[in-house]
């Protein structure tokens, strides 16, 4: 019994990891640029696709691991550049119905190139089988997943934190045109930050990629499960949307065993607590 | 070094700048006075294309600025210590410092030298600091941008009379590099000791103009257009 439980809390911090992955890209991208985007589901699910795509070419996942959130970046540092910065300036409405565009055209091109029903991705080799820990054993894939995503948000913890593009990021967050006065080329900043938050939910579609496969409708589903995390961790927020990403990831994860039914429904009882208790989130400011 | 050509701006419709023109000579430091409301920060702003004048043109060097980005008018040169600081609070005194940084005569070192208080208080968030630190760490993030011009809107606002005679000294020394000003002050007594020469501003336009000595045997003018009593 105790071994379940220990089961379901390795598989909730791995989806944790996963729905901070995410978020922590939607949140540093609402933060630094006051927008919402609501195609980060869209390549989310294009991560997962990419990963089945260069497996299919290559049959290496390390390939598929490093080159599917690269290349997701690089579309969406065009989709930036193209189409996101002309809509800064125009109130959040236009945000949502721009980005909500932007991710039925990217479901419905999957749909084109890869056809309505899903894929299933196969974990790679050397990941395969499981981790046996005296009397416990765990699936190592698993395992490299909470392992791997802990190393990148370090690395990313220590690019926020401790590089100069990292305290260009977090001062615009207070106000851009500050920045701006102080020299710094404030849309490089945005085309950036873009693409490295974009950049992060194609890396945990990849990920999940071998558990969850790919397919065309898991955009939505992800989408609402981020803002979920982002309202609970507060908006901007890295700590927010790592300590809420792993909330939500345990919720789930332990529900499923204890109340199936009830799962969904004690993520958004989780969130309505937090909104009500702390308004801008466990770690947002107002 | 600057010239501000016959500029309007505007916020929404309401016409703030009716035609303004003024010059800052390379080394010179020149104040902007006026009573609250007349436009002087609009100034400022016009100057460093936060507004954009919809007449009229800002010049650098002999370059005109309409049309420039704001971070290529401060690349060009032009700092502004805005009126409220704009001190980032999430990051430190010291992420403060460095984000400004650009090649040039005053590196981070000669700064904490010029203002040791800062030093100290390096590791400190910004929205940890006192009024007067704030100012500090505000002009300080301007000279590390190694600028040809300075831009001071209202340094000694709200300040203790103490704090108020370190900017001015700190002031004189930054002089002292070459560095041309201008500065946009309330407090008289603190332009008096600086300037080379002034200008007032009322209602949007220039009513005066003229060199310190000009300013300081004419008392009239100060009744007049400031009535500050200084």
């Amino acid at each position: 019994m105790l071994n379940l439980y220990l089961f379901q809390i390795l598989n909730g911090l791995g989806l944790g990891m996963i729905y901070f992955l995410i978020s922590v890209g939607l949140t540093i991208i609402f933060g630094l640029l006051n927008f919402v985007n609501f195609a980060h589901g869209g390549f989310f699910m294009l991560g997962a696709y990419f990963c089945y795509a260069l497996l299919q070419a290559t049959g290496q996942f390390w390939v598929a691991l490093v080159a599917g959130p690269l290349a997701v970046g690089a579309m969406a540092w065009v989709a930036e550049k193209v189409l996101i910065r002309r809509a800064y300036h125009l109130p959040h409405t236009f945000h949502i119905l721009i980005t909500v565009g932007v991710a039925l055209i990217l479901q419905e091109a999957c749909i084109i190139v890869w056809g309505p029903i899903g894929k299933s991705i196969p974990i790679p080799e050397t990941l395969q089988g499981v981790v046996i820990m005296g009397k416990f054993a765990y699936p190592k894939y698993r395992l490299f997943l909470i392992l791997f995503s802990a190393v990148i948000g370090f690395a990313l913890w220590v690019l926020l934190e401790r590089t100069r593009f990292g305290a260009l990021v977090r001062a615009g967050s207070e106000s851009t045109e500050m920045v701006s006065l102080l020299g710094a080329d404030i849309y490089k900043l945005f085309s950036l930050t873009f693409a490295l938050g974009v950049g992060l939910a194609g890396l945990a579609g990849v990920l999940s990629g071998p558990i969850r496969g790919a397919h065309p409708f898991m955009g939505p589903e992800v989408l609402g499960l981020a803002f979920v995390v982002v309202v609970i961790g507060g908006m901007g927020s890295f700590t927010g949307a790592l300590v809420g990403g792993l909330i939500i990831g345990l919720v789930q994860s332990l529900m499923s065993s204890l109340w199936p039914e009830g799962a969904s429904l004690m993520i958004y009882g989780a969130m309505a607590a937090v909104i009500l208790l702390r308004p801008y989130g466990l770690f947002g400011r107002a | 070094m600057l010239e501000v050509r016959d500029i309007h701006s505007y916020y929404g419709k309401s016409h703030v700048l009716e035609g303004v023109s003024l010059t800052v000579g390379a080394g010179e430091l020149v104040t902007l006075l006026g009573r609250n409301g007349a436009g002087k920060t609009t100034t400022l702003r016009s100057i460093v294309g936060v507004v954009r004048p919809r007449e009229g043109g800002v010049f650098f060097e002999g370059q005109p600025l309409a049309g420039k980005e704001i971070y290529e008018i401060a690349r060009a040169g032009i700092a502004l210590v805005p009126e409220h600081r704009g001190i980032f609070g999430v990051l430190t005194v010291e992420e403060n410092l460095r984000i400004a940084v650009r090649e040039g005569w005053w590196t981070l070192s000669d700064i904490y030298d010029l203002f040791p208080r800062l030093y100290e208080r390096r590791r400190n968030g910004g929205n940890a600091l006192s009024g007067g630190e704030q100012q500090m760490l505000s002009m300080a993030r301007a000279l590390l941008s190694n600028p040809k011009l300075l831009l001071l809107d209202e340094p000694t606002e709200g300040l203790a009379p103490v704090i108020v005679d370190e900017i001015v000294k700190t002031l004189i020394d930054i002089r002292r590099t070459g560095m041309s000003v201008l500065l946009v002050e309330q407090n008289l007594a603190v332009c008096e000791k600086l300037a080379d020469r002034h200008y007032v501003l009322e209602q949007g336009r220039i009513v005066y103009s003229g060199s310190a000595a000009d300013f300081a045997a004419d008392r009239s003018i100060r009744d007049r257009y400031l009535a500050l009593g200084a």
